[in-house]
């Protein structure tokens, strides 16, 4: 499958600081990628530089096969984590600008703006002012004016931030149904959690490096420590010989470290032939943030 | 192109359709109108009171009815009663005041009282009415009394005025007025330009400065260049600049003709105060000055004050929106960067002023081919007719200073716009210009 968007041993540099230091990254189309790190970790200028909006200073981006160039923007969506809009310009009047500024007719742009205007159910506010909505309302128009032009490859920036739990998930929801309808995400945050949720592939970056990469589940798995947590009904009083070790006991609850996953059954074995009744049985993968500490630790020492 | 020509629209339009901006472009020439018409009812109301004078001659130089016209609001009326008469029935005989002009014993004395009696001194311009009446005809009647020529004496009396005349036959002649009449257009047309790039040029920064705090800019450079962003503002903002004055030009002078019918200065009202100007020289001499104004080469001063406009208002618009770029939020950090952009409009501004007086110093000359100055005073120098030579450098020197400043606004702006948080100074604009983006 062809890449939508391939970066090529790129670099970046302000001064002495690098701030993005000979990333590779092929993305297919259709996925939903999550750009990750924390603060300053470089994501920002990642995409700035995807977007066109400065220059690369070392290696090459390719989208869809040829290299950046001005008709690129049209075809990018980019919601930036500094994002407004202009506050005394009437929400239909903004939406037409930027959608004619992305190469829309002015018709194409009004049909598609009262469309996802009826999807949020703001019909009647195409003569509003941006300035006479509250943050959320303003964070949809801003949704709206990011997707109105249909674009391939959609680069959200913190998506979520300043978002109540209502708008997060009307949000969430839009961006799995783009998804469905074959566009690219790439959803950039340093809120893991958030990830772990939403992406398939993630790019997990630290100082300008790329610290990992690759399917969310490969990732879990492969820095899996072979952890279980059993919950039994009693407490279990008595531990005798398990195919394993107790890291932690809590009440009912208890905690137990394998030397490898293929002896799981015989760990359930034991318990229910010790006549304990298993409420549940599960495998601790570890999360995205224990994996980045993890390996930033491992990387500095 | 596309965008850029969208840009321009928005920029434009919705200043235009601003309140604001309607209300300002239709006030001010209603503010200058209703300044003349308060000034000219400031000016009338002096002498908005009828009165009537009663005068008592002893003199003997007024003897006609003719003479006794009527001063603004006041008239005269010539009696014979004695001035204890009319004293002792002041309140009865319903006078103002009395104006008692003894007999003149003396024709050699150069002086010659006359009393006045009322209960209020006399205003200021009925004094000088009265002083020049009296006068004239006290003139009269010594010219009577010593047997002089009248023709004679007004032979002594000659005003002179300065012909300007060109060395090489043939070239324009020109007129006492020319002068003057080009000293005003000329510093009329300076300092519209003076303002203009002020406000104009600061309207461009404002807007450089909301984008960048609204945080809509990276929103707007994910799409469109940087630099198609900031000159489609500075034409946006100029083609408002560009309405706003020819709105005015229509308005002001239809105001301005609408409020002096009113109240304006009526050349009547000044010779029946002063008998003394002569109401055809003043005629002869406003005429003069139409004709004087008529006369001007409009068909090249026009067409090059626009030109100084635009060209001066992108210069320094470039260079304000660069300022803005790096100012972001916090407007009183701003105010050290625009120091440097003032300082040179400001000076332009007094070289105008002198401009006018001696179009054709050395200081005149070079200020208007210099590029930061040229703006503002080249339009002062217009109406004097500058060489062509020197119109020429001037415009060429100016062209390419707009795009070269453009051009370096555009390298400061595009790194600008993404600065958030950090004190910009002198260094970062500098350092930013060289910089790859």
């Amino acid at each position: 499958m062809s890449s939508i968007i391939s970066v090529q041993n790129v670099s970046k540099h302000y001064g002495d600081y690098t701030a993005v230091n000979g990333i590779n990254l092929e993305l297919k189309k259709g996925c939903l990628f999550g750009l990750l790190g924390p603060n300053g970790a470089g994501k920002t200028s990642l995409i700035r530089m995807m977007t066109t909006i400065t220059a690369i200073d070392e290696g090459k981006i390719l989208f869809n096969g040829t290299p950046l160039n001005s008709d690129t923007p049209k075809h990018i969506g980019y919601m930036p984590e500094e994002r407004g809009l202009y506050k005394k310009m009437k929400v239909g009047d903004q939406l037409l600008y930027l959608a004619q500024l992305k190469g829309m007719s002015k018709k194409e742009a009004e049909e598609k703006i009262m469309f996802w205007m009826e999807r949020f159910e703001i019909k009647d506010w195409w003569e509003k002012e941006i300035h006479e909505l509250s943050k959320g309302m303003q964070q949809k128009i801003q949704f709206i004016s990011t997707v109105v032009h249909e674009p391939e490859l959609l680069i959200l920036d913190e998506p979520f931030s300043g978002l109540d739990p209502i708008n997060t998930n009307l949000i969430k929801s839009e961006i799995f149904r783009l998804k469905e309808n074959g566009t690219t995400i790439i959803f950039s945050t340093h809120r893991m959690e958030q990830v772990e949720e939403i992406c398939e592939e993630i790019m997990l970056v630290n100082k300008g490096n790329k610290v990992l990469s690759g399917n969310i589940q490969d990732i879990r798995n492969k820095y899996k420590k072979n952890n279980f947590e059993i919950k039994t009904e009693a407490p279990v009083e008595q531990i005798g010989e398990i195919p394993g070790t107790v890291i932690e006991q809590q009440g009912n609850t208890l905690t137990i470290h394998m030397e490898d996953d293929n002896s799981s059954n015989d760990l359930v074995k034991y318990f229910l032939n010790q006549g304990h009744r298993i409420m549940s049985f599960k495998e601790i993968l570890p999360s995205l943030n224990e994996i980045f500490i993890q390996t930033v630790e491992s990387a500095a020492s | 192109m596309k965008n850029l020509k969208l840009i321009i629209s928005r920029e434009y339009l919705t200043r235009v359709k601003k309140k604001s901006f309607i209300i300002t472009t239709l006030i001010t020439p209603l503010a200058i109108g209703l300044f003349i018409f308060v000034l000219g009812f400031i000016l009338n109301y002096s002498s908005g009171e009828d009165k009537t004078i009663a005068v008592v001659d002893h003199s003997g130089i007024f003897n006609k009815p003719a003479d006794l016209a009527r001063a603004g609001s006041t008239s005269f009326e010539l009696t014979d009663a004695s001035v204890e008469e009319l004293k002792e029935n002041f309140e009865s005989t319903g006078y103002d005041a009395i104006l008692y002009i003894p007999e003149i014993k003396n024709v050699y004395a150069q002086t010659h009282t006359i009393f006045y009696y009322s209960e209020k001194s006399p205003t200021l311009d009925l004094e000088m009415a009265l002083t020049n009446r009296v006068k004239n005809k006290i003139r009269n009647f010594k010219i009577k009394e010593l047997n002089l020529d009248k023709k004679e004496l007004d032979a002594l009396e000659t005003s002179v005025d300065i012909d300007p005349e060109p060395i090489i036959d043939g070239e324009k002649d020109q007129s006492k007025h020319t002068n003057v009449v080009a000293a005003a257009i000329g510093g009329f047309m300076g300092f519209i330009m003076y303002l203009a790039v002020f406000i104009y040029g600061m309207m461009v920064m404002r807007s450089v400065m909301e984008e960048k705090t609204n945080r809509i800019v990276e929103v707007m450079i994910s799409t469109v260049k940087p630099f198609e962003l900031m000159l489609g503002k500075i034409i946006g903002v100029g083609g408002v600049g560009l309405t706003q004055l020819a709105i005015w030009a229509v308005l002001i002078p239809i105001i301005q003709i609408v409020a002096s019918a009113f109240w304006g200065v009526d050349t009547n009202d000044l010779t029946s105060l002063d008998p003394t100007i002569d109401q055809e020289e003043i005629m002869s001499d406003f005429s003069m000055i139409m004709t004087e104004i008529a006369n001007q080469n409009w068909w090249s001063i026009i067409p090059l004050f626009l030109f100084y406009f635009l060209g001066g208002y992108l210069l320094y618009a470039s260079l304000f929106a660069a300022v803005g770029s790096a100012i972001g939020d916090d407007m009183t950090e701003g105010q050290a960067l625009t120091i440097p952009i003032t300082i040179p409009v400001a000076i332009a501004f007094y070289i105008m002023i002198t401009a006018v007086q001696s179009p054709n110093s050395n200081l005149a000359i070079f200020s208007s081919i210099f590029p930061l100055f040229s703006p503002i005073v080249m339009p002062a120098r217009l109406a004097f007719e500058p060489p062509i030579w020197q119109l020429l450098v001037s415009i060429v020197v100016l062209i390419g200073t707009c795009i070269f400043f453009t051009w370096v606004a555009g390298r400061i702006y595009r790194i600008g716009i993404l600065m958030y948080g950090k004190k910009a100074g002198f260094k970062d604009l500098f350092r930013w210009f060289f910089k790859q983006y």
